[in-house]
């Protein structure tokens, strides 16, 4: 047994040992406590090590082209902000650089810092900070709105020219479900816990 | 049967906010920090100031939404013409165009989300303010929509950056973005932070206040 408060509402309330894949709620406003997760430390890793792989192909290889006539023009995924430097308003290219290229790689970062000491029982005195930063970055990173932005440009763009996706554009979007699944995986309450018993 | 809920703060307990660590909050702190023993952040039972802090930022936001809806999102110079484009012009072209769902997306995103956030957020602060104990569920799960939903208004300052880029080299046509952007983008962070600000259990601590008298 254990005591947690709700977030949502500050009721105590005793949690007994949770299943695998069981979820605690609020009696009073129904908010979700905690998950209890089943693997969470593989999963977690097995989604991360994925993510890494697809972050680099869809920073390095071609994003999206564009065709009209004898006009062929391609763009990477930081051509975007680097014209938004080049039009001055450094403020929102920096924004754009952080929400979608920077905090999701910081996220599978910090993910793969936390998780590989916690898998290997190694002591990593980091890992409390980082995993706190982890969940401050969360809201701020942005990459599904993003690719909702590609659609509507393509679909924009679509009676001036021809829109090409390139492979980095695939990699971004399976990107987006394999953090969101290594996200999911991370069994808050068992990181803290041993985090907790480590330090 | 309601006097039987008893919030952490009542018990003389606080929750950290970062790990869920529920400890014993020291009487005379004063205006001492304290500091989460498990993993170090600084604990509150309420978030400090929340209503005055969700009001100053609400408001700004408010403020920057006119500018962001007034001012051109994107210059377009093409043969011989220049076009401005705002949000809302940017919503009609899709709509006599023949992509009415996109043009509902982007409505939807760039002026009906904020305006709802600024409504929902507004109803929030005076409930909790005029101590208000109609359905506190409800309103939870409102300020829960509020922070769920806000994120996605970037949409239409993710579009013009993509825009800019696929449209960069003059022959076809050139794309800047407007000085609506950089408002816009600041109505969309303020919100969050006003929605991040804003305490959740003020609402039931005015609801646990009602049951004891």
């Amino acid at each position: 047994m254990h005591k947690i408060a709700c977030h949502e509402c500050d009721l105590v309330h005793d949690i007994p040992p949770m299943p695998a894949r069981s979820a605690a709620c609020c009696v009073r406003c129904g908010s979700v406590l905690f998950r209890a997760k089943k693997n969470s430390i593989d999963r977690t890793l097995a989604w991360t090590f994925a993510g890494l792989v697809l972050y680099i192909v869809a920073v390095t290889y071609p994003f999206l082209g564009m065709k009209s006539g004898p006009i062929n023009q391609q763009t990477s995924l930081l051509s975007g902000v680097e014209q938004l430097f080049n039009q001055g308003i450094y403020s929102l290219a920096t924004l754009v650089l952080l929400t979608c290229v920077l905090l999701p790689l910081i996220e599978l970062l910090i993910l793969l810092f936390v998780f590989i000491p916690l898998k290997f029982n190694l002591r990593n005195k980091l890992s409390i900070p980082a995993f706190r930063l982890l969940g401050q970055i969360e809201p701020w990173s942005m990459m599904e709105i993003y690719m909702l932005g590609i659609l509507v440009s393509i679909v924009k763009l679509a009676k001036m020219a021809t829109i090409v996706p390139g492979l980095a554009v695939i990699a971004f979007g399976l990107l987006i479900f394999v953090l969101a699944f290594a996200l999911s995986a991370v069994d808050h309450h068992m990181v803290w816990e041993r985090l907790e018993r480590e330090s | 049967m309601k006097e039987r809920y008893i919030s952490a703060k009542s018990m003389g307990l606080v929750s950290c906010h970062e790990c869920h660590l529920l400890s014993r909050w020291p009487e005379i702190s004063g205006s001492k920090i304290v500091y989460c023993p498990r993993c170090g952040s600084e604990l509150h039972q309420r978030k400090p100031n929340s209503l005055t802090r969700t009001w100053a930022l609400l408001l700004a936001a408010m403020i920057f939404y006119v500018p962001a809806n007034l001012l051109p999102m994107t210059v377009t110079a093409a043969v011989g013409t220049v076009q401005a484009d705002t949000i809302m012009s940017g919503v009609i072209y899709f709509l006599h165009h023949g992509s009415w769902e996109i043009g509902i997306v982007i409505f939807i995103a760039s002026i009906f989300v904020p305006f709802m956030k600024f409504m929902i957020l507004i109803y929030l602060l005076l409930s909790v303010q005029f101590k208000s104990i109609k359905q506190p569920k409800n309103r939870i799960r409102l300020y829960q929509l509020t922070e769920a939903v806000g994120r996605w208004s970037m949409l239409d300052v993710y579009v013009v950056t993509i825009l800019i880029a696929l449209v960069k080299l003059g022959v076809l046509a050139e794309i800047t973005a407007g000085p609506a952007v950089i408002h816009f983008a600041l109505v969309v962070v303020l919100t969050m932070l006003a929605a991040m600000s804003f305490d959740p259990r003020l609402i039931w601590d005015v609801v646990e206040e009602e049951n004891h008298e």
